[in-house]
C-alpha cells in the first residue's frame, strides 16, 4: 500500500468524524472552531504528503514528512496545553458551585430551626 | 394575567447592569402592570441582584457569569416551573422600550416566536460599513431559513409562547450570536412559527456600546460559523417533537381553543 493512500484515509475519517460530532451537537463552538481548522489543514496533505516538501527545504527541514510530524507534535502539545487549561478554569467554577450548594443549605437549616436565628446574612 | 387571561413573564438578563435596573423595571411595572419579571444576575460583580429584587422582581443568581445564552435557559426554566403562558426577553440597560411589549403578545397568535426588529421604518438605529452588510447578509441567509423577512436576527427583543418555553428550557446555546441567531434558526428549522414586529431601539441610558468598526470582519467570520452550525446540526427528536404538527402541540391548542371558550362563556 502507498503511503498517501494511509494518509489520505485517516485525513478523511478525521474530517467527518469531527463534522458528525459537530452536526450531534457533542462540540461547542469554541472546540468545533479549532477542530475544523485542523481538519481542513490535515485532509489534503493527507492527498499529496508531498505537498509541503518546498516549504520543508525553505525553512532548513529535509523534507514535508519530517515538517508534518514537527508541526503536528507542536499542534498536539499546544491542543494538550488548551485542555489543561480549561480543566483548570472547570475546576475553579465546580468549586465556586460546591460552595454554593453548602451555602444554600446552611440557610436552608437555619430557617428550619426556629432557634438558628433565619436571618439572610 | 394579560386583559386576555395569559400569564406573562419578562426575562431580563442582566450583567452588571445596577445603575439602569430600577428606571427599567419601574417603567415595566408602570406601563406593564400585568406582568411578572425575572432578572437573571449573571455573575455580576456589582449590586445587580440587590437593585433587581429592591425594585420588586424575582431575582435568580447565577454562581459565576454564563453569557446571555446561559442567562436564558435559567429564564426559559423559571418559565416553564411557574407555567407561564407567555416569556418576553428585554435587554436590562433599557434600549428595549416596554412599551412595545403588548405589540409583540399580540402577533404570538400568528406565531410561536415574535421578534422586535430595528431596522424596519420604526425609530432610526443605525449601523454603517461593513458590520451592517454583514448583518444584511445574514439576515437574507436567516429569512430564507424561517421563510418570513427578518431584518434584524440579533435582536434580543423577543417574545415566544409555551411550547418554546418548554423547548428553550430544554435546549439553549450559551455561544456568541448563539443566544439570538442560533436559537432562531434552531426554531424554525423545527418548524416553529417566527414574525417580526417593527420597533424603535434607545439609545444606552448607562455604559458604553460594544460595537466596533474594526471587528466587523471578525463579527462575519463568527456569524458565519455560527450560521454553518445552526444549519448542519441535527435536533434531537425529543425536541422536534415540541414543534407545530407534533401530538404535543395539538394539546397545547386544544387547552388554547377550551381556555378561549371558558373565557367567552364565563
Ligand atoms: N446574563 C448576561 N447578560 C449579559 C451579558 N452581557 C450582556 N448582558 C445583558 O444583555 C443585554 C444586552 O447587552 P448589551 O451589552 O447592551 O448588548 P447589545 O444591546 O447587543 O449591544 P449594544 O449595542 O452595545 O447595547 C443587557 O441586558 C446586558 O445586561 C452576560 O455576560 N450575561
Ligand atoms: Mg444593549
Amino acid at each position: 500500500m502507498q503511503l498517501s493512500t494511509l494518509t489520505s484515509i485517516t485525513g478523511i475519517v478525521v474530517l467527518a468524524y469531527i463534522l458528525e460530532l459537530l452536526r450531534r451537537q457533542q462540540l461547542r463552538e469554541k472546540y468545533a472552531a479549532i477542530w475544523l481548522c485542523i481538519g481542513l489543514v490535515v485532509a489534503p496533505l493527507g492527498f499529496f504528503p508531498s505537498l509541503l516538501d518546498s516549504t520543508a527545504r525553505s525553512v532548513g527541514v529535509a523534507s514535508g514528512v519530517s515538517l508534518v510530524l514537527f508541526a503536528g507534535f507542536v499542534l498536539v502539545l499546544l491542543v494538550s496545553l488548551h485542555l489543561s487549561w480549561e480543566a483548570s478554569r472547570l475546576e475553579a467554577k465546580t468549586r465556586t458551585l460546591a460552595e454554593d450548594v453548602a451555602l444554600i443549605r446552611s440557610q436552608l437549616a437555619e430557617s428550619a430551626t426556629p432557634s438558628g436565628g433565619g436571618e439572610v446574612r | 394575567m394579560t386583559p386576555d387571561g395569559r400569564s406573562v413573564l419578562i426575562i431580563l438578563p442582566a450583567w452588571n447592569e445596577a445603575d439602569g435596573l430600577s428606571a427599567v423595571l419601574g417603567e415595566i411595572k408602570q406601563q406593564l402592570p400585568y406582568v411578572d419579571t425575572l432578572v437573571v444576575d449573571d455573575g455580576s460583580s456589582d449590586r445587580t441582584a440587590e437593585v433587581a429584587a429592591a425594585a420588586g422582581s424575582a431575582v435568580a443568581r447565577l454562581s459565576f457569569n454564563l453569557g446571555v445564552g446561559g442567562a436564558m435557559r435559567l429564564g426559559y426554566r423559571y418559565a416553564r416551573e411557574h407555567g407561564y403562558d407567555v416569556a418576553v426577553q428585554v435587554d436590562a440597560d433599557g434600549q428595549h422600550d416596554p412599551s412595545y411589549v403588548p405589540a409583540l403578545l399580540a402577533h404570538l397568535g400568528e406565531a410561536d416566536l415574535v421578534i422586535g426588529a430595528r431596522f424596519c421604518g420604526e425609530g432610526e438605529y443605525k449601523v454603517r460599513g461593513p458590520r451592517r452588510w454583514a448583518m444584511q447578509l445574514l439576515s437574507a441567509i436567516v429569512s430564507r431559513i424561517a421563510r418570513t423577512r427578518l431584518s434584524d436576527t440579533t435582536s434580543g427583543f423577543r417574545a415566544c409562547n409555551r411550547p418554546l418555553i418548554e423547548f428553550f428550557a430544554r435546549w439553549y446555546p450559551v455561544e456568541y450570536l448563539g443566544d439570538t441567531v442560533e436559537s432562531l434558526v434552531a426554531a424554525a428549522r423545527c418548524g416553529f412559527a417566527v414574525r417580526q414586529v417593527p420597533v424603535a431601539m434607545r439609545a444606552r441610558t448607562t455604559g458604553r456600546p460594544s460595537a466596533s468598526p474594526v471587528k466587523a470582519m471578525i463579527y462575519l467570520v463568527r456569524a458565519g460559523l455560527v450560521l454553518l452550525l445552526a444549519v448542519i446540526r441535527r435536533m434531537p427528536k425529543e425536541l422536534r417533537e415540541l414543534a407545530p404538527g407534533s401530538p404535543a402541540y395539538a394539546a397545547y391548542l386544544e387547552e388554547l381553543l377550551a381556555r378561549r371558550q371558558l373565557a367567552a362563556e364565563g
